[in-house]
């Protein structure tokens, strides 16, 4: 109202400034409450090794989401994984040994002896495991990253699946992978398959707690920057390369950690475990489930894992009629590619997307006043509002 | 010492055979609203572009300050202080306004992915220093009640404006706007003209701006570069151009 002269004009006096926040918790509750009612109605139904093969599917949906997440579609997650896997392998087949004396596993490493608790594998050794995956996914992640990363869309996805073959032809070849045959008999931290839950969902939720955390800070508002507008991205300071290797090599470590226990859960690890048809599967994934938040991988994961099993469940139950039966039987692959074309032309951005959230929670502005102005905020400014007025 | 922000030395850019700026020179001074107006494909927005690292030189040279930023990469022009806008608005469309705003204050804050994810302490503060100061950029430009609408959601107009707070959070000396004044009606305009003059004022800005509105660029700007087919045909206060023949001629494609 009192800007439309030219004259410069003073601060007005400044007063609270109303500072928004955005819903914090909300989203995240809704979102571990679907994981959970997903998880529990999916599990009830099926066999404990694919319930645990729901979670381990979830993770490696979630280390696709990363890179997706600062737009660089990466299929390199398969060849991490199996990174992890084979670190899983060859440790505790060859460097934790089973004490023949006392049934019990040791690690003899930096002058000191690790001794487990119990007959079965302890699961430090696992934590161990996890943490050298972790920092040879790091290593790798940052290499191939540097060196893929100026490729875009397409091309980064060709180059991605390269090194996934590269690696799995290095395994082929060396006799501490095992050749061909792979390693067999990776030592079990559990007695029985399905209490692989006890590190698969703590992980899992871990995972979707720093994705969501993430999302909501100052690195992964540049990641999501970049994904929406390179170029524009860069003009506001962000280093577009040094964002796009970090969200490469996080998601990387995640799917080395995941390659650990996928590595125990299976009992053995070979050069087909991590291959491009996975990384196939882990993209359809992202894409089915949502690429625009944290739970769509997540669902996507669960949905694209459970299916074929349910069918094959909906199979035995209708055994009274053969025909059927067998029919649903044969069709899995084909019902199954019918969902995802279904999925696709009804739901373009996935199942579950932030407006779905939206409907359920809200978005709101919490003013909160502050007795400061300060920050580098205008205090109280002349508005370009004010001045059409 | 020279009171150049900006200078262009014989700027040259090339795409092909086309000439797009040919061996362009001016200086901005210190706390200037310089304008950029020439007719369609005169070259002002490749200007922009090769002041902000988004397209090479092929020849010449561009200083800040004095120092040469030729050919630097558009972050690094960024943490210099200089920011700009688009005349084809490139917002992050799907995320927030307010996001936006955040987004922009990359360079001023220092969290980092552990910080971050934890929210503890200073990188908590931080947050919330973020979120004021944006808020407030959205309150300046008009935009607070939708702070919360998605970028590509916002109306035309709306959208330019959001453009400029997304600009100012770098806390930039030197802004550089391509258009601000596109698509906005008459009374607008006006408006906008006081707007860009007191964000000068607020925020000791130096400000080179490319304008189609002949009334506004005359109204508004302290200086004038005139561009006609990459090459500059006159320079100097708004008066002084309007009478210069070759602008004229440019204009009106006869002497």
């Amino acid at each position: 109202m009192t800007n439309t002269s030219s004259a410069p004009t003073a601060p007005a006096p400044s007063g609270p400034v109303p500072v928004a926040v955005s819903r914090r918790w909300s989203r995240l509750a809704l979102g571990l409450v679907l994981l959970t009612a997903t998880l529990g109605l999916l599990g009830v139904s099926l066999q404990p090794s694919v319930r645990v093969n729901l979670v381990l599917a979830a993770l490696m949906a979630m280390s696709v989401y990363l890179p997706l997440r600062a737009g660089q579609l990466s299929l390199a997650s398969p060849g991490f994984y199996a990174i992890g896997g084979y670190v899983a392998a060859v440790m505790s087949t060859r460097y934790v040994v089973l004490d023949g004396d006392t049934g019990y596993w040791k690690l003899r490493a930096l002058g000191r002896t690790w001794v487990s608790t119990s007959e079965l594998y302890d699961l430090k050794f696992v934590l161990l495991e996890m943490a050298i995956a972790g920092v040879l996914a790091v290593v790798f992640g940052v290499i191939v990253g540097w060196l893929a990363l100026r490729l875009q869309g397409i091309y980064l996805a060709l180059a991605t699946i390269a090194f996934v073959e590269c690696l799995r032809y290095a395994t082929l070849d060396h006799e501490i992978f095992g050749t061909a045959t792979g390693i067999i008999n990776i030592p079990q931290p559990f007695d029985t398959q399905i209490e692989y839950l006890w590190i698969a969902v703590p992980l899992m939720v871990l995972a979707a707690l720093f994705l969501y955390r993430l999302e909501r800070s100052r690195v992964g508002r540049a990641l999501l920057a970049i994904q929406e507008d390179e170029l524009a991205a860069s003009a506001t300071g962000i280093r577009p390369t040094n964002y796009k290797v970090l969200a490469f090599t996080m998601g990387a470590v995640l799917a080395a950690i995941t390659g650990v226990v996928a590595s125990h859960f299976l009992n053995t690890w070979n050069a087909r475990q991590g291959t491009f048809d996975s990384a196939t599967v882990m993209l359809a994934c992202v894409v089915i489930g949502g690429s625009r938040t944290f739970i769509g991988p997540v669902v996507g994961g669960f949905l694209l894992t459970a299916i074929p099993e349910l069918l094959r469940g909906l199979s035995d139950a209708v055994k009274g009629t053969p025909a059927l039966s067998s029919a649903i039987k044969d069709g899995r692959p084909f019902v199954y590619g019918l969902l995802m074309v279904i999925v696709c032309i009804y739901f373009p951005r996935g199942l579950v997307s932030p407006k779905l959230l939206e409907r359920f929670v809200p978005r709101r502005l919490r003013v909160v006043h502050t007795a400061a102005t300060g920050a580098g905020g205008p205090a109280a400014p002349a508005t370009f509002e004010d001045a059409t007025q | 010492m020279s009171s150049a922000v900006l200078q262009a030395q014989e700027a040259t850019r090339r795409f092909g055979g086309l000439i797009a700026v040919n061996r362009v020179s001016f200086d901005v001074n210190n706390g200037e609203i310089f304008g950029l107006i020439g007719p369609n494909g005169a070259g002002k927005t490749t200007l922009f572009n090769l002041f902000t690292g988004m397209q090479q030189l092929s020849a010449g040279t561009l200083r800040h300050d004095g120092d040469d930023i030729t050919n630097l990469k558009p972050y690094t022009i960024a943490e210099r202080g200089m920011a700009r806008t688009f005349q084809n608005i490139r917002l992050f469309g799907g995320l927030s306004a307010l996001e936006n705003v955040k987004t922009a204050t990359h360079l001023h804050t220092k969290s980092g992915v552990l910080s971050g994810v934890l929210g503890l302490g200073r990188s908590r503060r931080e947050e919330l220093d973020v979120e004021r100061s944006a808020m407030g950029l959205l309150e300046l430009v008009g935009l607070s009640d939708r702070a919360l609408e998605e970028a590509r959601n916002l109306p035309y107009g709306d959208q330019r404006r959001l453009e400029i707070a997304r600009a100012l959070a770098i806390e930039p000396r030197v802004l550089l706007l391509d258009e601000p004044a596109a698509g906005m009606n008459p009374q607008e305009k006006v408006a906008l003209s006081g707007f860009i003059r007191d964000l000068r004022d607020r925020f000791d800005l130096t400000i080179m701006l490319i304008e189609h509105n002949v009334p506004l660029v005359m109204g508004l700007c302290d200086r004038i570069a005139v561009l006609n087919f990459g090459e500059l045909i006159s320079l100097g206060a708004p008066i002084e151009v309007q009478n210069d023949p070759a602008v004229v001629k440019a204009y009106l494609g006869t002497a």
